[in-house]
């Protein structure tokens, strides 16, 4: 035990090696791959039309995304946090909703109220008596639309959170200094939430570019950098994918770092707790547009659940024509309940995000812990490999790992995993580090370090800090980071598709296999299911944490 | 597994729980910069010692060392004459109680108290008996299952210091255990700590930037300045004969002027009208200063209204009524300004007053 308390890397010698094996070696293979025949495959990138649209559509879409999501997110924060209106409570409840979505489901929602034969769609041409649909989902303009849905809620929270932690009486300074309402917002409060706006803007950048499942699913004929490495793949050209894979990692990098350069001049942060009072709205009529206003964006925003839930009642292969599916069944549930090969994939999914999740609070624990409370040499390196995996897109985790892990080989440090059970934990596990570490590592530091000292003081070894001490303080941030990664890892579709294989395929390819099927209730009461199962482990988590508290 | 039963055991009896506390020569250096100087001073069993300095003294590092969350990089820490430098705190068996009292928000009074013993090995039930008992002995009967948020700050640091006491430290170490009470029930408590460490019998050292504190909890006091050990003793050796200027404007108030050594008296002169003023030096001092300074305490001065051929004449800048006396600060000629106690001058701001002192003796410093 005095060891393990005096030398740090005796716990860290083993997490980091585990880091670099599982998030390092791959990448650099991908990097290798890329370089196997000099700058042949580079070439190949370059002169490829296709290639070079694939990328100049990812980082249109990508920026794209952040506008839409800031034009949604910004006002809808700064409405439900300064101004009181009928119908507030709701829509605040709601406003989140889009985040508890998996991705492809979302997606599928999308496709049964806004696509070709989609009954918002259908009900248009019929009320307007059109010939052909109104609209096409497909290309750009679907995409973006489907990120702004799902990912605006970053810049909602972020803005909102600026916005509750914003000083009341820097406003109130900047009006009894004689500035307007206008002139307050542009030149106060504005820059005062540049942080969480800038903040929340790379959160959906990054996660725009690694998108996969709506380019999939409405790219139609668009190319993506994330969809090109999967075709590639798919043809065998594993150079050409390769490369692919190291130019959208690239892109991520780069974004990133034009992000940190953009706001390297910030260094205040919001830390008064301002707590200002929400203003009514007076006026009859700004009252009246106000709540209809909110009304339209609760129906968009509880829609796509609704028509998950409508679909997964659906018989399949009823819905043709008509604007709402014709028949109503529960052989749809039934069938999933009752047949092993469909019951199969929930397995699959619960029992890989389950073992990805326990190894994710065991990692991210223990690297936490020597992250706030050790001072080694490796510190640094172990902070850049937590933070690591976030700024990887999903497509180039997958890409690295199908690269690294299809064959035993003890020299290298390989062990087959592709076409294994294994390979799609790993994948989830590597996925979810940044999000568990990050959690548990805000817990710790709201810890008085002095507690750690006054255990040593009274007596206790190091075991028994830990036991007693270390790992209560972190349990909350276990206990969120821990639910985060499993929901996450349950619904997990981008690094899924890449690897899967028929026997371990999660419930999010067997959602994309019946679709493809035309299936559309049975995809649906699957994706009822990933929606059940979500709300139910954050009841599990919320209770655990009741109950330990 | 638990490391106390292997301290207990390298301790037995009272002969250790008994001994001294000492740092010899105690340095530690954080890069350039040196945060303990070379500090060296004992603690007797019993006996209650103050370190006094301001913020960046070195005198919470100094604790820390003591406690062993810091290893000197010269020097030892020697607990009833054993070298105990290198042994881990969980291996000394001291008590402390930290500034912000560092109790374990998520374990309530009890289990907080009965921390040090489950450490030790010992079965729930004593440990319970001994947790209830420590916390009786602190005041604070029946509180065992309340949850340490619904604590008041005062009850916060008796629940730290029954935690301290509950293993039978060998020594006690407390870091500005006063600091975050409100001032009435810091004055309150001032008398419960020096009381309460007293019984306990074992060497107590604590850490104050208030010298306040330090006169009415400690036997003695250690005064640091970066780093440095600037003079140890009773609180009553520093105010009376402080061996340094830097002593001198440290502890009490007064102003230190210039004088001319002459052996058993000092000459004082401002603005031409000297006074020749008995003297107390520094113990050990040789017995000729080349320069020399004497510290003139505001309650060791007389003022009187209007001018004087044997006082020191000044003007009042300010008055200020502090109970049962007033202070005036009174601006002498050559620059010099001294605070004057008085009961019965009724001089107002900007009044013309003569200054003399009183019978001393005044401390002599180099």
């Amino acid at each position: 035990m005095k060891s393990l308390r005096q030398n740090s890397w005796l716990i860290a010698f083993p997490v980091i090696a585990l880091l670099l094996w599982s998030v390092i070696y791959p990448n650099a293979a991908v990097i290798a791959g890329s370089f196997e025949n000099g700058l042949g495959h580079w070439r190949e990138f370059i002169n490829s039309p296709a290639d070079r649209e694939a990328l100049r559509t990812s980082i249109v879409i990508s920026v794209a995304s952040v506008f839409a999501s800031l034009a949604i997110g910004v006002p809808l924060a700064f409405l439900l946090g300064r101004f009181e209106f009928p119908g507030r409570r709701l829509l605040r409840a709601v406003a989140t909703l889009p985040a508890a979505l998996p991705p492809l489901v979302g997606v599928i929602a999308f496709l049964f109220l806004y696509g070709e034969s989609g009954v918002v769609t259908r009900a248009l041409q019929r009320l307007f008596g059109m010939a052909e649909a109104p609209w096409r989902l497909q290309g750009v303009g679907a995409i973006v639309f489907v990120h702004a849905y799902t990912m605006y809620v970053y810049v909602f929270l972020f803005v909102s959170a600026g916005l509750e932690r914003f000083d009341a009486t820097l406003d109130e300074a900047a009006s009894g200094l004689g500035a307007s309402t206008w002139k307050r917002l542009r030149r106060v409060t504005l820059p005062l939430l540049g942080p969480a706006v800038a903040g929340s803007a790379l959160l959906v950048f990054m996660n725009a570019l690694g998108s996969f499942s709506a380019p999939y699913v409405f790219g139609g004929g668009l190319r993506v950098l994330s969809t090109q490495i999967l075709a590639s793949k798919t043809n065998g050209a594993m150079g050409l994918a390769y490369v692919e894979t190291t130019v959208l990692a690239l892109s991520a990098v780069a974004g990133l770092a034009l992000f940190r350069w953009l706001d390297r001049k910030r260094k205040y942060t919001l830390a008064s707790k301002g707590g200002r009072a929400r203003r009514a709205i007076r006026s009859r009529r700004a009252q009246i547009i106000t709540s209809a206003f909110a009304a339209i964006i609760v129906v968009a925003l509880v829609l796509p659940h609704l028509m998950v839930v409508l679909v997964s009642f659906a018989r399949d292969g009823s819905w043709t024509t008509q604007v709402l599916p014709p028949e109503y069944t529960l052989e749809n549930y039934k069938r999933l309940f009752s047949e092993s090969e469909l019951w199969r994939p929930i397995t699959n999914s619960v029992s890989m995000a389950l073992i990805a999740t326990a190894a994710n609070l065991v990692v991210c624990f223990l690297a936490a812990y020597l992250i706030v409370f050790r001072r080694f040499t490796g510190r640094r390196l172990l902070e850049l490999l937590i933070a690591l995996p976030w700024a990887i897109p999903a497509t180039a985790i997958a890409l690295g790992l199908a690269a690294t892990f299809n064959r035993n080989e003890l020299a290298t440090a390989r062990i087959l995993l592709v076409g294994t059970f294994w390979i799609l934990p790993l994948a989830y596990f590597i996925r979810d580090i940044p999000l568990v570490a990050s959690a548990v590592e805000s817990s710790l530091r709201q810890m008085d370090a002095s507690l750690e000292d006054a255990a040593r003081g009274l007596g206790a070894s190091w075991l028994m800090t830990m036991r007693r001490v270390i790992l209560p303080a972190a349990r909350p941030g276990l206990i969120a980071g821990g639910l985060l990664a499993a929901v996450t890892a349950v619904g997990e579709f981008v690094a899924s598709v890449v690897l899967y294989t028929h026997s371990n395929r999660p419930i999010s390819m067997e959602i994309l296999a019946q679709l493809r099927a035309l299936a559309f209730g049975t995809a649906a009461a699957y994706s009822v299911l990933l929606i059940f199962l979500v709300l139910l482990m954050t009841l599990a988590a919320r209770s655990f944490e009741e109950r330990l508290a | 597994m638990t490391a106390a039963p292997t301290a207990r055991s390298e301790s037995p009896g009272e002969g250790a729980a008994r001994g001294a506390l000492a740092l010899n020569g105690v340095t530690r250096r954080f890069g350039d910069y040196t945060a303990v100087d070379n500090v060296s001073f004992e603690v007797g069993p019993g006996e209650l010692l103050a370190l006094v300095g301001a913020s960046g003294s070195g005198k919470t590092t100094t604790l820390r060392i003591a406690a062993g969350y810091e290893s000197p990089d010269s020097g030892t820490v020697m607990l009833g004459g054993k070298d105990i430098t290198r042994v881990p705190p969980e291996k000394r068996g001291f008590g402390m109680v930290f500034q912000h009292y560092a109790l374990f928000p998520h374990m309530p009074v009890e289990a907080n108290v009965a921390f040090g013993l489950e450490a030790r090995g010992v079965n729930k039930v004593d440990r319970l008996v001994k947790a209830r008992a420590a916390l009786a002995n602190v005041g604070l009967e029946g509180a065992g299952p309340r949850p340490i948020q619904s604590l008041s700050g005062g009850e916060q640091q008796r629940v730290a210091l029954a935690r301290a006491l509950v293993i039978e430290p060998r020594a006690l170490l407390l870091d500005e255990p006063l600091s975050n009470l409100d001032p009435t029930l810091r004055h309150a408590m001032r008398d419960d700590l020096r009381s309460m460490l007293h019984r306990v019998g074992v060497p107590a050292l604590f850490v104050t930037h208030d010298q306040e504190d330090a006169f009415a909890v400690a036997d003695r006091i250690a005064l640091l300045k970066k780093g440095k050990l600037l003079q140890s003793g009773t609180p009553e050796e520093l105010y009376n004969a402080p061996v340094s200027r830097e002593v001198a404007a440290f502890i009490g108030r007064g102003s230190i002027v210039p004088a001319e050594d002459k052996g058993n008296k000092a000459r004082v002169t401002i603005g031409g009208v000297f006074r020749d003023v008995d003297v107390i030096r520094p113990k050990g001092a040789p017995s000729q200063f080349e320069s020399a300074f004497v510290v003139l305490r505001p309650d060791a001065l007389e003022l009187a209204r209007g001018a004087s051929i044997f006082a020191w004449r000044g003007r009042v800048t300010n008055r200020r009524f502090a109970g049962g006396v007033v202070v005036y600060r009174v601006q002498l000629s050559d620059g010099v300004v001294v605070d004057v106690e008085s009961i019965s001058a009724e001089a107002h701001e900007d009044d013309a007053v003569s200054v003399s002192p009183l019978k001393g003796p005044f401390p002599l410093v180099p």
